[in-house]
């Protein structure tokens, strides 16, 4: 079983957003060309997705799923044999379009000055793949708790940032780089990123869960070893 | 009145004429959506591992790119501007999910391996991009094209990578082997030719599209970006 720290460092590194499975690279290759932009986006991401995978996760587990439905009535039949999860794609954009609306009028209202940061984002991220795609992945790995699965969405969510600031970083400088013509700005940038992804592939070298054993035991002998 | 109706139909232009033809045909090549509007990358290059998702993710694709144009076109003049977004996002899921239930059911091994990027296709920005710069000032028929258009030159790009990725990578095409058989060793393999495991990871899609936008932009000089 894994912990909700595993999810967490999983989601940033070995299964990110973009190099792993390159949900939402329309946005990550419109904005990233300058970080300054790119921060607001990847912290609306980040934002977004904490607020839209824990609301989804409850859709899922009390509306959706099949049997999900018995908490309504633990004895009838027809509702723990009810499987209403063909409903979930259009569920799901309801609900990540929704709150974005509902977060772009909070935010608005409450903290102007997070607004301005990142006003003109929110709009844009209602159809970013990344946020339906954090939804997805939930339902299809069916994290046993709320708080992993909120685990997962913050770790995607900072993964996603992580890479968008990152290549608007190669970005800003590779502008008085010699790059051949043709590959100019977009070619370039495709390029980069896949670069970038095999980098991001050594993550996946990283063990989960089950090394913990053994080291916590090498650590407490340690400790004994150098306590008298 | 006469008038009135003989205007009308000097107005009507045949079903495929010129102009319609050429909503088809551009997407193709010098107005591809994904190298050149830089739309729907994001749900295309993780299933592009086998020609044969590549073709059924395409497929999906110009289905529902091409029935959403259609539908929203019909209705542009009914959806109000400020709730347009929400009004396209439930026509296009709506379509999503008669895809993703006629995959389970016909094809359920595709349909396992496309796991989440059937439902990513809502997402998918070619969709959205045609929504609000084509049907939304167009007419349905019209529209009805362009969406085949840009469906066909996104599984046109998408089955170009996939023929990359499964002949380098797997030595196989459409699943029929092409360098020989790689357990027995007969074939290409017996000479010592090693499948190129790379080509299967992620990062080398990007990479092939990324030559494949170099390749497309050399050719045509007017493509090329400042920086």
């Amino acid at each position: 079983m894994e912990s909700t720290l595993d999810i967490f460092v999983k989601a940033i590194f070995s299964e990110n957003m973009i190099f792993a499975y390159f949900l939402g690279m329309c946005s990550y290759l419109a904005v990233s060309k300058t970080v300054k932009t790119a921060v607001g986006l990847g912290a609306a991401v980040i934002f977004v997705l904490v607020v839209t995978v824990p609301v989804n996760y409850l859709l899922e587990n009390y509306l959706l799923k099949e049997g999900a439905l018995s908490w309504l009535d633990p004895n009838s039949e027809t509702l723990a044999n009810m499987d209403l999860s063909f409903l979930a794609f259009i569920m799901f954009i309801a609900v990540v379009a929704s709150i974005v609306q509902l977060v772009e009028m909070l935010v608005e209202k409450f903290a102007p000055a997070l607004y301005g940061a990142l006003g003109i984002f929110l709009p844009l991220i209602a159809v970013n793949c990344s946020i339906l795609g954090g939804a997805l992945f939930m339902q299809e790995r069916q994290y046993s708790t709320i708080l992993d699965a909120t685990a997962f969405s913050l770790g995607s969510g900072i993964g996603w940032f992580i890479a968008i600031v990152a290549i608007a970083a190669i970005r800003e400088k590779i502008r008085y780089s010699n790059v051949p013509a043709p590959l100019r700005g977009l070619g370039i940038t495709f390029i980069i990123t896949g670069l970038m992804g095999i980098a991001f592939m050594s993550f996946m070298g990283i063990k989960y869960g089950k090394d913990e054993a053994p080291k916590q035991t090498a650590v407490v002998q340690t400790i004994d070893k150098t306590q008298p | 009145m006469s008038d009135l109706a003989q205007n009308q139909k000097a107005d009507r232009e045949p079903l495929f004429s010129k102009k319609n033809k050429k909503l088809v045909t551009d997407p193709l090549t010098d107005n591809n959506p994904v190298t050149i509007q830089v739309l729907g990358i994001c749900s295309a290059l993780a299933i592009t591992v086998q020609v044969k998702q590549g073709v059924v993710m395409g497929l999906a694709v110009i289905f529902v790119v091409a029935l959403g144009n259609f539908i929203i076109s019909a209705l542009r003049n009914l959806i109000p501007s400020r709730i347009r977004i929400i009004v396209q996002l439930v026509v296009v899921a709506s379509l999503v999910i008669i895809v993703d239930q006629l995959l389970a059911a016909f094809m359920p091994d595709v349909s396992e391996q496309l796991s989440v990027f059937v439902g990513l296709i809502i997402t998918n920005c070619i969709i959205m991009g045609r929504f609000e710069a084509f049907a939304m000032a167009n007419k349905p028929w019209p529209s009805f094209l362009d969406g085949i258009g840009n469906g066909l030159g996104y599984a046109g790009l998408l089955v170009l990578v996939a023929v990359f990725r499964e002949l380098f990578g797997s030595g196989t095409l459409y699943g029929f082997p092409i360098f020989g058989d790689y357990i027995t060793g007969s074939g290409l393999y017996s000479m010592g030719y090693v499948n190129n495991n790379l080509m299967i990871l992620p990062p080398m899609a990007l990479i092939i599209v990324g030559i494949i936008i170099w390749v497309q932009r050399s050719r045509n000089k007017s493509l090329q970006e400042e920086h």
